[in-house]
């Protein structure tokens, strides 16, 4: 069967000068990156399923910049992008992960007994926990590219795993194309329920095709562990409660995750993971452990302080709005995460959130009573 | 995974006139393929028929002819691909059914348009309030040929039971419109006329990539660049517009924005904005030309009052000048005798002409044989902020219903016929008299 993709070459016979998209007012990774040399080299490659530079780029292309943070730019649309495409990808990671380079190697660590402490951050400050990560199933094509039908088999194999789940993790599946009005309605109060993605990053990068199909929310019947089917990545696995025991939160984040991951392996798809990228996802930034474990805290002293940026780098968190990425804070309660997600571990990661928010509570309250806080500024972790 | 070979069905059409440029098609099952090069050092992509491609000149290795993303879709069933068009309800969810994807998802055209491709934003918008949506675009001019066995009975529902066999008139010239000059300023507030054109060659807006549009925008620039007298004018390009410039666009109610409509959106038309698009204007501000929007080209004639002769006659001489520069440069607009011009939408097809006036028709829009009235007479209504808005003062969008199977010169006589007596009738409501005597037969 011969190789090609029409469209793709149907396109060489035009320059490169021709087809190099003009970044000029761009800031992000890969405009940061791609040049008229580097796309001449890669314009003419595909993946297996045909996914090619310009599906990679494209919403970078059409999304110049954010006014809070610096975005990626380029998907991933199956595995294999990492590879065909590693001119791009490979400085765009390092770019964005620290420095990380071509031949390092990620290390994945699910074992919550190697995480200490973090069962009692102060409720008092921190309202909730939660950790999240992503997770793609082997041999089907990522949310950019895929295929009505290989979203469906995505969903079928998750429901079938998630469905044997028993004990506390034991739950239901709310596929969004036939949720009732009163099943949205207690998703939304929950703070469960996911939309259509409005964001242009995601809807120029092809994920919101098709929806709802192949969509959906499963959760267990205690309310504290959750997965996303087919929105950003194939799943999305996440953890959380109220209060600050994020020890607890990691625990069952860890169980919960193991024992899917054995059910979808039995089956013969295990998840996309090697030993430089760890697991793969959708989009460059996720890569590694693809792990958010944060915190909703208050921190309206600390937050008005000079330092609290400088805080937050050297203690390798960032703050984003209790909306999520995107948003502002709200009366002074911000959502701190950890930063990193390639290079370290699951525990380390949140070893950073545990011990990093435990010194910004200790901050909080020296500034409280009108105390300094200059002897608490942590060194760069 | 299944191994056996399946034919990549891009079928070879027929054109009016001989193409000025180059073909990769063919089908998988032998045929060679290759990439031609054109004669004036240009490349696009045509089908020409095999009687005509004989004495070009192959240049290289032939190019595989396949599409990777597409074959990997034929490893599931077209059960499991079958997009679930329940809740849906557009033209294309109304025609499509298993047993016809199963037959079209193996094709592509020569640019590599897909079936999928096709049908992306009638799947993602299952319908809309206001308007019967098509749900199917096209990605370059093939489309309208393999993928025939959709769009034909689309064309059908969509275009008054327009049939595969009927025949399309153009008719530009505007001395055979009668009258027309002097619809009531009292109630006529604008008149305007708009079509769309699209340049053979290149692939249309859902498809075409950055170095195609760039070329439809270098072209029509040195095109509208030599129109003179009433039409001379200045092309804007979006991207590096200054504020002023901004601005003074947005007051003359000329300046475009990227689409936010997600049946635009979700086709792909809105791809590496604003490259490559712009806005041209002659002096006098009558006659506008959008550049790589929804089509390649949307041309306008527009001024305030009631003289919509006047507008027809300025846009008829425009674009027929419009047409003459792009030919002597080698290009023209893709037309057939059958579907007449071609455009992105299948809404569009035909004259792609959409004449009309902003009218008050405060008493007129509250009677209960308004939508009747505009049915007899081949008219719609829109709200002034155009396609997906409401009326606004009673001041209504009134225009031709049809685009396909009329010619522009009887179009537009609809519009100003149907206007004159849609006044008449304003009037005598305003009286308070009856309009039963007024109502018209079925045009």
């Amino acid at each position: 069967m011969p190789f090609g993709n029409t469209h793709n070459n149907f396109k060489l016979n035009y320059s490169v000068e021709e087809e190099f998209p003009d970044l000029s007012k761009h800031n992000n990774h890969m405009a940061k990156i791609l040049t008229k040399e580097l796309y001449g080299k890669m314009r003419d490659k595909q993946t297996p399923t045909g996914f090619t530079l310009d599906d990679v780029i494209q919403t970078g292309v059409d999304n110049p910049g954010h006014p809070f943070i610096m975005t990626v730019g380029c998907v991933a649309g199956d595995e294999e992008s990492y590879e065909v495409f590693k001119d791009l990808f490979d400085p765009v990671i390092s770019d964005r992960h620290g420095g990380y380079k071509p031949t390092d190697k990620h290390k994945t660590d699910l074992n919550f007994e190697n995480l200490k402490g973090g069962d009692d951050l102060d409720p008092n400050y921190v309202l909730s926990s939660r950790v999240r990560t992503g997770r793609s199933i082997k041999g089907y094509s990522l949310p950019p590219h895929n295929s009505r039908g290989e979203r469906r088999c995505i969903e079928k194999l998750a429901v079938e795993a998630l469905a044997s789940l028993d004990g506390e993790f034991k739950g239901k599946y709310y596929p969004l194309r036939s949720m009732t009005d009163a099943e949205q309605e207690q998703l939304i109060s929950d703070h469960f329920l996911f939309d259509k993605p409005v964001s242009p990053l995601l809807t120029c990068a092809g994920m919101a095709r098709d929806w709802p199909d192949g969509r959906g929310i499963w959760h267990n019947d205690n309310k504290t562990f959750l997965v996303w089917v087919n929105e950003e990545d194939h799943l999305r696995v996440i953890s959380m409660q109220k209060g600050g025991n994020m020890r607890e939160v990691f625990r069952r984040f860890c169980v919960g995750l193991q024992k899917i991951e054995e059910i979808f392996k039995k089956h013969n798809h295990g998840f996309m993971w090697n030993e430089h990228l760890g697991y793969i996802l959708t989009c460059p930034s996720n890569l590694g452990t693809g792990l958010r474990g944060g915190v909703h805290v208050k921190l309206p002293k600390l937050s008005t302080h000079p330092k609290f940026e400088e805080i937050l780098t050297r203690l390798r968190l960032q703050k984003r709005g209790t909306g999520g990425v995107d948003t502002a804070s709200v009366g002074g309660v911000f959502d701190i995460s950890n930063a990193d997600r390639l290079g370290s571990s699951e525990v380390d990661q949140v070893q950073l959130v545990v011990d990093g928010v435990k010194l910004m509570v200790e901050m909080e309250k020296k500034l409280e009573k009108g105390e300094a806080i200059d002897s608490m500024i942590p060194a760069q972790k | 995974m299944e191994s056996r070979p399946r034919p990549m069905g891009a079928q070879t059409v027929r054109y009016k006139a001989a193409p000025p440029a180059v073909c990769a098609a063919g089908e998988l099952s032998g045929r060679r393929c290759g990439v031609w090069v054109c004669t004036v050092g240009k490349i696009g992509i045509f089908v020409s028929s095999p009687d005509n491609g004989s004495n070009r000149t192959q240049q290289g290795a032939a190019m595989p002819f396949g599409n990777t993303h597409n074959q990997m879709k034929m490893n599931y069933s077209s059960d499991q691909e079958y997009p679930d068009l329940s809740k849906h309800n557009n033209h294309m969810a109304k025609i499509l059914t298993p047993a016809m994807y199963e037959r079209l998802r193996s094709k592509q055209t020569p640019s590599g348009f897909t079936l999928d491709d096709v049908i992306q934003t009638g799947v993602d918008n299952p319908g809309h309030p206001f308007i019967m949506t098509v749900g199917c675009v096209a990605g370059d001019e093939e489309t309208y040929e393999v993928f025939k066995e959709l769009l034909d009975p689309v064309i059908e529902d969509r275009h008054g039971g327009y049939k595969p066999a009927d025949k399309h008139k153009t008719d530009l010239n505007p001395d055979n419109l009668k009258g027309g000059d002097d619809l009531d300023p009292n109630y006529v507030l604008s008149s305007r006329v708009r079509t769309g054109r699209s340049i053979r060659g290149f692939c249309l807006p859902p498809h075409c990539s950055r170095g195609e549009r760039r070329m439809v925008e270098k072209l029509s620039n040195e095109a509208l660049d030599s129109l003179t007298g009433d039409l001379k004018g200045k092309y804007y390009a979006l991207k590096n517009m200054t504020d002023a410039e901004q601005q003074q666009l947005i007051d003359d109610h000329f300046l475009f924005d990227k689409p936010v409509s997600p049946l635009l959106l979700a086709s792909g038309m809105a791809r590496d904005w604003p490259d490559a698009r712009g806005i041209w204007h002659n002096d006098n501000k009558t006659f506008l030309v959008w550049v790589n929007e929804e089509d390649h080209l949307r041309v306008i004639s527009m001024q305030k009052g009631g003289n919509m002769k006047e507008v027809f006659n300025r846009f008829c001489t425009g674009l027929t000048k419009i047409e003459s520069l792009f030919k002597e440069k080698g290009h023209e607009f893709m037309w057939n005798e059958h579907l007449g011009y071609v455009l992105t939408c299948p809404s569009n097809l035909g004259t792609g002409l959409r004449a009309g006036v902003h009218m008050k028709l405060p008493n007129m829009s509250k009677h209960a044989k308004f939508e009747e009235v505009l049915k007899r007479l081949r008219l719609q209504k829109r709200g002034t902020g155009g396609v997906d808005t409401a009326a606004v003062g009673g001041v209504f969008d009134i225009s031709n219903a049809d685009r396909l199977g009329f010619s522009e010169v009887e179009l537009v006589q609809m519009v100003v016929d149907g206007v004159k007596l849609l006044t008449e009738m304003e009037k005598r409501l305003e009286k308070g008299q009856s309009i039963d005597d007024l109502m018209p037969a079925q045009k």
